[in-house]
């Protein structure tokens, strides 16, 4: 603390920017609870959390959004809407939200005083050309967020490769779909739900590992109960009984960070009982020796050890699924966010495609995409390593396409850069010394968020483009007001990979601007305009079609008429194809991996995306987490989502009806640690981890691993769970080990500092 | 305009997830605004994540409108059992005391008892109620009894209720197993019947240590 500048924030206890920027509570009032009111219009829109993006209809009311309305037609949702799609109106013409520039000033109310918004643009774009010509393009660095619209996405990418010409840009979708994403590109060459939901109804079986739908993915629960009605066996791995877990067919407790233990054991049982498609392993893949080889060790009695999962459940599950003749399996952050996360990921293909059921109408494979735009922000070129269309930086072929397109050398384009959480890494050891954020909070989202806070306090320059004052934008030199995703219009592409419109419902309020107008308006005052011209969105989606156009996440053919025709539109989408192969249906390719099917890498030769058309097999050569428990610290946190609650938390921790349903995190303990640990239902606890601490209120419940503590992660300062949390990343997608560190739980001394100052939601 | 003779709600709460998204939705409905009428909760928490949406049942014979003083409950001939009339209302609580389901509440500031009244407003011109529309597991439907047939066959619906020597006849259908034994509910049975999923959590963590 004695080092920490006298204008940076106290960590967790941010009282006086807490007071005048919240979170505060919003809740229906004045025009939003009058009956009758005579609505100035409904708009067709989608909700702006999760990746399933469900259609709603928006009523507005003298510029308020005063309630939403369901939307029936729209196919995937049918109307349905968890509590966050019903309430989400709740942030707009919200109390907190900004509606001027601001500079930082420890004089003024808060810490931030407003500014004039040319006048905050002009000194972004000062610091942005000195800390450039000081110290090299790559020491301003750019850090953006998937719950933006595609076109956004598109543009930040641009912005930072052409405007910027830094290779210093990641997204915190890093933090969230990039083992997914990892997994399935060296799987099947392609990143994308290999089926529609639709697929899910009328399967045999339905295996859900490390995913809590019913919380995460609450549209979704209707899907796996339907077929459930209709006779499918479910399978549910996780370590905590969730709602959809409760009432499935076979739960699996499993350990967490064991996941590609699992599924290797029950690769190894399908082996030996030959319930295997050989007709498909043999035309259809490569390397299933190696894999079965590498199996050969996972029998039933040592998967049972090493996963806490008795070895009958691991029989019964290998028997369902190698038997099954339809199925689909679906898995999320519980076994994507893991050191070995892309391993677990390529160990589930692995039991997919030994099945052969992929590519069939009710065989199905899907990563449950998590964040608002999930899917498409990971598509056109913010990742640090890619271009657009799902182009490689380092591919001089891609790089050469993409610099055509933008009207520059492809010499002038950066190589790739690091992942989010290096580039904190870069910030703290001052080789990255100025940054831009939009649509990212690492404070609270980021592992050993106390490391995150002293790399933001080492920046000389940092601007965040938000509409609240979020946890990070509290350490920002300069705030940009932005655009919640209802002032803006767009598409975004939903976990099923189906390219949807979001409308616009009101204008940014106050000086507030749409995102895209802040990028353009700093690179006119860097006086790099060219290429950030554009009028319109959808002037920015017409480039994005030819960008990523003849490549795997092909565009070309969707145009915003023909999304909002067919209730959105399936990627690959071509506009042309080669002679005799067919230009996809008017709602695009619902289902990948089709047998015939033609993609521009195996041209006919195969359905999956490689030149010989032939999924990979991958060896999964199992590690654990990469910190076990030991005697000081004794058990296993597990972090995840509460159904109220999105993210950060910077949207729903203002919407009073969520913070009320679940107002402050709590630690979930089981009866037996609760009782050896003298802790009883809402005592204080300390959970400790050897990067930090947090005292938060037990909630003992029956329905968790005993070895295993969970704490839900969507709040801040010393709430935070990610004050625990390890930073220790996948390889291959630099995802963090969010799902399994090491902490050692004991009855606190008191209640913590923050009990009497701050709101639950602060 | 009344509510269509082959619409039926039905409620199943194995499917429930305990969102509140009912009752998030419930707030928007046009007649009372910003209250919700349906109640939601955890059967025991610390045993199960099993949560019941409780809405009114629309009983044949309505406990509340019997117990009335001021005869402010009326029934429709669609067979909705109506909130309490405010000119009637004399806010006595006999209603909220005697429902068996326990769902009317009494709005003190508004001396009036309110309570779900199927979103009439919307139900009775054909739309689905609020909270059956955005039911994410569809615990909550609203639809003909052929959908929820072929949609749901390992399902019955059934729709009568014993509460000790009471048994209640309601327009709003349960769903239970297909294989359930009874046509009727014993509700003062099932009081003491173990929450779904129970018994599985009863063994599950404790297999590994055998």
């Amino acid at each position: 603390m004695a080092n920490r500048p006298p204008d940076t924030p106290t960590p967790g206890l941010d009282i006086d920017a807490i007071r005048r920027f919240g979170p505060f509570r919003a809740y229906a009032t004045d025009v939003r609870v009058d009956s009758g009111v005579e609505l100035d219009r409904v708009v067709k829109t989608h909700c702006c959390f999760c990746g399933q993006q469900c259609g709603m209809q928006l009523e507005v009311k003298d510029e308020t959004i005063v309630g939403v309305k369901p939307w029936y037609e729209f196919p995937f949702n049918r109307g349905m809407l968890c509590p966050k799609g019903v309430t989400r109106y709740l942030q707009q013409a919200h109390p907190d939200r900004l509606l001027h520039a601001y500079e930082r000033a420890s004089d003024a109310p808060g810490g931030f005083r407003p500014m004039p918004y040319e006048k905050a643009i002009e000194r972004v774009a000062g610091e942005i050309d000195r800390i450039q010509r000081e110290h090299g393009r790559d020491a301003f660095a750019v850090l953006t967020g998937a719950s933006l619209t595609t076109e956004k996405t598109y543009l930040m990418g641009k912005f930072a490769h052409m405007c910027l010409r830094t290779a210093n840009i990641d997204y915190n979708g890093r933090l969230c779909m990039v083992s997914a994403a990892g997994g399935n590109k060296k799987a099947f060459g392609i990143d994308r739900a290999a089926n529609p939901w639709s697929d899910i109804l009328g399967t045999d079986v339905v295996w859900i590992s490390g995913a809590n739908v019913a919380e995460c993915a609450p549209i979704t629960t209707n899907y796996v109960w339907q077929a459930r009605e209709q006779g499918a066996k479910v399978i549910v791995v996780d370590p905590r009984i969730t709602p959809i877990a409760r009432t499935c067919d076979l739960f699996l407790p499993i350990k967490p960070g064991r996941d590609t233990a699992l599924f290797n054991g029950i690769l190894h049982l399908m082996i030996e009982n030959d319930w295997l498609d050989h007709a498909f392993i043999e035309n259809h893949t490569n390397g299933f020796e190696k894999v079965a080889e590498e199996v050969r060790q996972w029998n039933p009695r040592r998967t049972a050890e090493v996963t806490g999962i008795a070895e009958k459940r691991i029989r019964q599950a290998a028997e369902w699924w190698g038997t099954a003749k339809t199925s689909f399996l679906m898995h999320a952050r519980g076994i994507e966010h893991h050191t070995s996360g892309v391993k677990n990921v390529l160990s589930a293909i692995n039991i997919v495609l030994a099945s052969g059921r992929i590519g069939r109408p009710n065989c199905g494979y899907a990563t449950i995409t998590g964040q608002g735009n999930g899917q498409g922000g990971r598509e056109h070129g913010q990742k640090c390593d890619q271009l657009p269309g799902g182009r490689d930086l380092d591919d001089p072929a891609h790089r050469e396409y993409v610099a055509k397109v933008w009207g520059m050398s492809p010499d002038e384009l950066p190589m790739p850069g690091v992942v989010a959480y290096e580039l904190m890494r870069k910030a703290e050891r001052g080789e990255v010394k100025g940054l831009l954020s939009i649509c990212f909070n690492p404070v609270v989202s980021l592992p050993d968020n106390n490391f995150v806070r002293r790399a933001l306090e080492k920046l000389e320059f940092y601007v965040a483009i938000d509409f609240f004052l979020s946890e990070t934008a509290r350490y920002a030199h300069v705030v940009l007001p932005g655009s919640l995703q209802e002032e803006d219009e767009g598409t975004v592409t939903q976990l099923e990979g189906r390219v949807i419109k979001i409308n616009k419902v009101v204008d940014p309020p106050g000086e507030a601007r749409r995102d895209w107008k802040i990028i353009q308006d700093i690179a006119k005052a860097l006086g790099r305009e060219k290429g950030f011209t554009f009028q319109s969105t959808e002037e920015i989606f017409e480039e994005l079609r030819v960008a990523s156009k003849g490549w795997i996440m092909d565009y070309s053919g969707v145009t915003w008429e023909r999304v909002e025709q067919n209730y959105g539109v399936f990627w690959p989408c071509p506009d042309e194809t080669p002679e005799g192969v067919p230009l996809p249906p008017p709602e695009g390719t619902r289902r990948l991996f089709e047998p015939g099917s033609w993609n521009p890498l195996a041209k006919g030769a195969g359905p999956f995306y490689f030149q010989d058309g032939k999924a990979r097999f991958n060896v999964t050569t199992y590690a654990g987490p990469a910190e076990d428990v030991d005697d000081e610290y004794p058990i296993i946190l597990t972090t995840g989502r509460v159904v109220s609650q999105f993210l950060s938390g910077n949207q729903t921790r203002r919407i009073g009806p969520l913070v009320d349903h679940y107002p402050e995190p709590r630690i979930e303990i089981h009866p037996t640690l609760a009782a050896k640990l003298g802790i009883a239902h809402g005592d204080w606890t300390l959970a400790e981890s050897r990067r930090g601490n947090c005292t938060l209120r037990a909630s003992v419940v029956r329905t968790i691993r005993p070895d295993t503590v969970f704490i839900p992660y969507h709040w801040g300062g010393r709430k935070s769970a990610n004050q625990l949390t390890n930073s220790a990343l996948d390889p291959i997608s630099g995802i963090p080990e969010y799902k399994v560190c090491a902490v050692r739980v004991r009855k606190a001394d008191g209640p913590p500092e923050y009990a009497d100052v701050l709101q639950p939601q602060q | 305009m009344a509510v269509p003779d082959d619409l039926f709600f039905y409620v199943d709460p194995g499917r429930c997830i305990g969102c509140q998204s009912c009752v998030q939705a419930c707030m928007q409905c046009d007649t009372h605004k910003g209250q919700s009428m349906i109640q939601l909760d955890y059967v025991d928490k610390t045993t199960s994540t099993q949560t019941v949406p409780m809405v009114c049942m629309h009983c044949d014979s309505p406990t509340c409108a019997e117990v009335c003083p001021a005869d402010a409950i009326k029934k429709t001939e669609d067979g909705v059992v109506q909130s309490a009339r405010k000119p009637r209302c004399i806010a006595c609580n006999n209603c909220v005391i005697a429902c068996p389901f326990g769902v009317p509440k009494m709005n003190t500031g508004m001396h009036l008892m309110m309570k779900c009244d199927m979103c009439y407003d919307r139900t009775s011109i054909g739309l689905k109620p609020m909270c059956a529309s955005v039911c994410p597991s569809q615990a909550l439907a609203f639809g003909t009894r052929a959908e929820i047939e072929v949609t749901r066959p390992n399902s019955k619906a059934i729709d009568t209720f014993q509460f000790g020597n009471q048994t209640i006849r309601t327009k709003v259908k349960l769903m239970v197993p297909r294989d359930h034994p009874s046509e009727v509910l014993d509700v003062t049975e099932a009081l003491h019947q173990p929450t779904i999923g129970q018994d599985a959590i009863e063994c599950v963590f404790e297999e590994e240590e055998r």
